[in-house]
């Protein structure tokens, strides 16, 4: 009784499964299939949503065509785990057949996705805000294009300010897994190099909330704290840090003061202000081509941010590039994408936020912007520029020999007690 | 006599914390654990006769679509769909075997599966890792045993610790040991590469054939799954099966009747522990990679989801649950907005412990018994008007 | 398990407490303010975690119900109180909000699904497990995953004199206060009232309990509110300790979890033993060896498990 009700439902659920399995969409002609990959689920699920609408802005930008050519643009998903994004993007190669594939969003998945696109050879992968530094200088994929700074590039020449402010020694917080172990090296290689010391550093396993004591271990004689740290995190840490009665300047990462952080839903704490932080963007950027960008993220987006974050700006230029590479190349993909690729490769461009372009490693060299916490006239906190450095590269300004003779960010690299 | 009438001839609390309980001939009462120990060696062969009785021609035409299905779908249908369904039914059968049959529900099995993954990607070749980590780089025909005996060594032990404590402990502490074991892969770099775990973890090609390949991998799982399956059923009929039914149903009279309880529970674990790990070393092939990612709460959860979707009365229960979990994951975003994705499949989850508690097979099973009813009645009605 | 002999209970205690002694007189002699103020970090955090698994090991305890949507229910009162605050302006009335809102849900999911599932106790597991994944989802999408922060009286949300280590956060010592106050009420309410007497007979036998005339269900009723209430006033309290956001509610759903394991489940002064003896062992674990301290917590709880697996305070159920 019990086995033939089994055996219909087997065959029931096998009879589905090929009728949708020998379908596939067709794709047109002139119609060019871009997918784009973020989170919608997980931690960065808000962010996530972000980038999508930098991917949008970007297309609706360029009037929805690039290279003659209609775009499509076809939306997938991860968590942040690097699992589902190599599921994600599988299934917009394979299953749906994109001509280019743009994503992920975060570190690991990047390296993950990087990866996969070996078994891909035909076609372009474009990095959508990822950040890790192994994902270019470990053993590079030939097809993988990021046009986006990664996290040590972000921090640099906040180094120098920290010493012209008169840091001499320093004590550092930071989630312990890669991406703030880019941002620290980005920070120290400069930090060290120029006479300043980190008498300690705190790595905290992912997941902490409650840092105070971690707090209690901050030595008295140190003169500045780094705080590498995000979103909910970053508000418990500098909260915290305020009730404890630590009244020593802050530093900050490229995430640590960005707006969530600014503004969260509550009473706003006028200890961050002054804080200086460093990335590859800044709300307070002072010049049209940002102040355009802005308006027309504003203009797009009624459930936006007040002003498009971290994420919608690297999803935004990494977009912006692919649609200027069809551009170039007036949309045609034969012969595996070569020209596509070969376009893309000496592609320079004026993004939002300065001026990109690529390295061999196919990694971009670009602007950072130095920052400090503002208040602007209507009460919101805002990151004022104070400073620009200009084309840094992914050796963070030192030569190969003497970047891979540091190598890359851990726990332990870089180091001056 | 059925294990219902058992209960109620003993006026006894038994079987009061088993939930998911198998009806008709797989069921155990103390008495057929007597028998059917009581007759070894025996007991084996017949129960290996039956199960080759059993096979019935809804089996092979199911055994054929399952076979020719990798011809006529795409590649990826056939890797991310079907193989991917394999690999994850195979570490949920390790938890329906533990919690339908054995009535121990283990959220560990994906801890377990992620042993057997690890030690694939240490001891066997993977990528460069960050912080020190480095594979040992030895063959898949070494790491491969060793992952598997790795993974059973740990579910033994989690076996060992957990059924001290009873029955709605376990799932506690299970919890709570795979949570453990997240944060130990998380935080370690020099054996298990921390947050980025392994990269570049690639199934072998043995024989010029590329087991990392849509096809070849589908055939892969679908070996091993059928293994699994085909184990799991004869070893329900063996003597061990129907003593571990035995312990589930009533631990205490089982006790008295002689056996040694704790010995079964842990024995169940190792025995899981085997297809958890095969099933592991299949994930960390299909994913070609693994970190902390995929052993955390919302993939050992999923495991939990896959078994109660499918049913947790019959080991074809984790199969279909992850055929249908895979779908959902996979296509969900093509017909709702990807965004509420897990509130669907929290929903249906829900839908199901609520109102289903056999899960899919369960579902199944009421609405056929409804069909039939309401074609009873139509005819009924049909014969008043007339 | 507890007839072993004298001499291997005092070999463990000689190989458990003398590494702890040794490390307590060598921290002291080091940094003794980081000690100190470890130490007070450790019995405030406990304090917390009390808060929060003093209800989950209620419902527990009554009705073997493992609500593993305990979490979800923190989280619950927490955005609740939040509103309340927010349009308020009133940080006391968002922590009535917290434990009305957590309350009434509580209610509701006993009054409407557990109660035609009693003595089930895995498909019960199965269905919290279900109710807060969709109760997380439902968070995410109605608060979205930005950050919400509370708005105490300040004179409570400042640094105080504290001996050895000079400045402590003042809310972390209201914490304490709050815990201990809550653990009194509990035991004064579990004790001294009528409903109370009849939560514990509960305990101790329910059928004896049902059989005597108690109208059951009520008292069901009345202590999921009870525990899930406790659940979104910890909400509020921690909330404003740190901060709100997506994720807090698997955070606590564990810390209740492995508290009310490793101290007994069912048992309220196991509660408060097994919150000490992870709030401790989490910040000094934090303090000292950040790498595995995470593991360090899971680690006690095994070893508890060993030794006696239903944990230090509780009892065998049958």
């Amino acid at each position: 009784m019990r086995g033939t009700r089994i055996g219909w439902l087997g065959s029931a659920i096998g009879t589905a499964l090929l009728a949708a399995a020998v379908s596939g969409p067709a794709s047109a002609q002139d119609t060019i299939k871009i997918g784009a990959l973020t989170n919608l689920e997980g931690p960065f699920a808000v962010p996530g949503l972000d980038g999508h609408r930098g991917v949008d802005l970007a297309v609706k930008l360029h009037n929805g065509m690039a290279g003659g050519k209609k775009i499509q643009i076809l939306k997938y998903s991860s968590d942040a785990t690097p699992d589902k994004a190599v599921a994600a993007t599988r299934k917009a190669v394979e299953q749906d057949k994109v001509d280019i594939m743009i994503g992920p969003l975060s570190g690991d998945e990047g390296i993950a996705v990087k990866n996969y696109s070996k078994t891909h050879p035909e076609m372009v992968f474009v990095n959508g805000s990822s950040g890790a530094q192994a994902t270019t200088l470990q053993d590079p994929s030939p097809n993988f294009y990021r046009f986006n700074t990664e996290g040590a590039q972000w921090m640099v020449g906040l180094g120098e300010l920290a010493l012209a402010k008169g840091y001499k020694k320093m004590w550092l917080v930071a989630e312990d897994y890669g991406f703030p172990y880019s941002q620290v090296q980005g920070f120290m290689a400069s930090y060290c190099a120029k006479g300043g010391h980190v008498v300690k550093k705190a790595w905290v396993p992912l997941g902490t909330k409650d840092y105070s004591s971690i707090i209690s271990g901050i030595p008295s004689d140190v003169d500045a704290l780094l705080v590498v740290l995000g979103g909910a995190d970053a508000v418990n840490f500098l909260n915290q840090a305020e009730q404890a009665g630590i009244d020593k300047p802050f530093i900050g990462g490229s995430i640590t003061v960005d707006q969530t952080v600014l503004n969260y839903r509550g009473k706003k704490r006028e200890s961050l202000l002054g804080t200086a932080s460093a990335g590859p963007m800044a709300d307070g950027i002072d010049t049209p081509a940002w102040k355009k960008f802005v308006a027309d993220y504003k203009a797009n987006f009624k459930d936006g941010f007040p002003s498009p974050s971290l994420f919608a700006y690297l999803y935004y230029i990494n977009t912006q590039a692919v649609l200027l590479g069809l551009d170039a190349v007036n949309g045609d993909l034969s012969n595996k994408q070569e020209k596509l690729k070969a376009a893309l490769a000496k592609l320079e461009f004026d993004g939002p936020a300065g001026h990109i372009k690529l390295d061999e490693n196919r990694n971009a060299i670009g602007d950072t912007f130095i920052t400090e916490v503002a208040k602007a006239p209507d009460g919101s906190f805002f990151n004022k520029v104070t400073h620009v450095v200009h084309d840094v590269s992914e050796t963070l300004g030192l030569s190969k020999a003497e970047f891979q003779k540091m190598g890359l960010g851990n726990r332990d690299v870089p180091s001056c007690p | 006599m059925s294990a219902a009438q058992w209960r109620r001839a003993m006026n006894s609390g038994a079987g009061r914390n088993a939930w998911a309980r198998p009806t008709g001939a797989s069921a155990a009462s103390p008495a057929t654990v007597a028998r059917a120990a009581s007759a070894p060696p025996a007991g084996a062969s017949v129960a290996f006769g039956e199960a080759i009785g059993a096979i019935k021609f809804r089996h092979v035409v199911v055994l054929l679509a399952v076979l020719i299905y990798p011809w006529v779908a795409t590649p990826f249908f056939t890797y991310q769909i079907g193989g991917q369904a394999l690999a994850l039914g195979l570490i949920a059968l390790s938890l329906t075997f533990l919690g339908g049959y054995g009535g121990m529900v283990s959220l560990a099995q994906m801890a377990t599966a992620g042993v057997a993954g690890y030690m694939v990607a240490i001891f066997g070749i993977a990528g460069e890792a960050q912080g020190g980590a480095s594979s040992l780089g030895w063959p898949w025909w070494i790491a491969v045993p060793i992952g598997i005996a790795f993974a059973t060594l740990f579910a033994t032990f989690v076996g060992w610790l957990s059924v001290r404590t009873e029955g709605i402990y376990t799932i506690m502490i299970t919890l709570a040991i795979g949570v453990s074991f997240y944060y130990l892969v998380q935080q370690n770099y020099s054996i298990f590469g921390g947050h980025e775990g392994f990269n570049e973890v690639h199934a072998p090609i043995v024989l010029g054939v590329n087991f990392s390949h849509a096809i070849p991998y589908y055939y892969l799982a679908l070996f091993w799954a059928l293994a699994g399956y085909f184990f799991i059923k004869y070893l329900l009929r063996a003597p061990f099966g129907v003593a571990l039914q035995g312990v589930r149903e009533n631990a205490r009279r089982m006790n008295a009747l002689g056996f040694d309880v704790t010995a079964h529970r842990i024995a169940a674990y190792s025995i899981a522990g085997v297809l958890a790990g095969i099933g592991g070393v299949l994930m960390v092939w299909y994913n070609g990679r693994i970190s902390p990612g995929t052993v955390g709460t919302g993939p050992m959860l999923d495991i939990l989801i896959i078994a109660v979707l499918g049913g947790m009365r019959h080991p074809i229960g984790p199969f279909i649950g992850a055929i249908l979990f895979v779908l959902v994951q996979n296509f969900a975003i093509d017909i709702i907005a990807r965004e509420r994705f897990n509130l669907v499949i929290g929903v249906v989850f829900l839908s199901i412990v609520l109102f289903s508690p056999d899960g899919l097979l369960g579902l199944w099973g009421y609405v056929r018994t409804r069909l039939q009813a309401g074609s009873v009645q139509l005819k009924l009605r049909g014969r008043n008007v007339g | 398990m507890n007839s072993s002999a004298p001499f291997w209970r005092w070999l463990w205690m000689v190989v458990i407490a003398v590494p702890i002694a040794v490390f307590i007189v060598w921290a002291n002699i080091t940094n003794p303010r980081q000690f100190v103020s470890t130490l007070l970090n450790g019995v405030t955090l406990a304090a917390l975690y009390f808060l929060v698994a003093s209800g989950f090991t209620l419902v527990f305890g009554l009705m073997r119900n493992v609500n593993l949507a305990h979490g979800s229910l923190y989280l619950f009162g927490a955005y609740m109180g939040w509103v309340v605050g927010d349009a308020t302006e009133n940080w006391f009335l968002a922590i009535a909000a917290g434990f009305a809102s957590a309350a009434l849900v509580g209610f509701l999911l006993q009054i409407s699904v557990f109660r035609f599932m009693q003595g089930q106790e895995l498909r019960q597991t199965m269905v919290t497990i279900g109710i807060s994944i969709v109760l997380a989802d439902l968070m995410l999408w109605w608060f979205g995953g930005e950050i919400y922060s509370f708005d105490p009286p300040r004179a409570i949300f400042k640094s105080m004199p504290m001996l050895v280590v000079n400045k402590y956060p003042t809310y972390r010592v209201v914490v304490l206060g709050v815990a201990i106050v809550i653990g009194l009420v509990l035991w004064w309410f579990l004790n001294r009232t009528r409903v109370g007497m009849m939560i514990r007979a509960g305990v101790d036998d329910r059928n004896m309990l049902a059989a005597s005339g108690v109208n059951v269900q009520r008292v069901f009723a009345i202590t999921f509110a009870i525990g899930a209430g406790l659940a979104g006033f910890a909400g509020v309290i921690g909330g404003t300790a740190l901060s709100i956001s997506p994720g807090e509610d698997t955070r606590y759903l564990m810390a209740s979890l492995v508290v009310v394991i490793v101290g007994g489940m069912g048992s309220i002064p196991g509660a408060a033993v097994g919150a000490l003896l992870i709030g401790l062992a989490e910040q000094f674990g934090l303090a000292y060896a950040p790498t595995y301290g995470v593991v360090f917590t899971f680690v006690i709880m095994v070893l508890v498990l060993a030794f006696r697996p239903t944990g230090i305070l509780g009892r065998r159920t049958a």
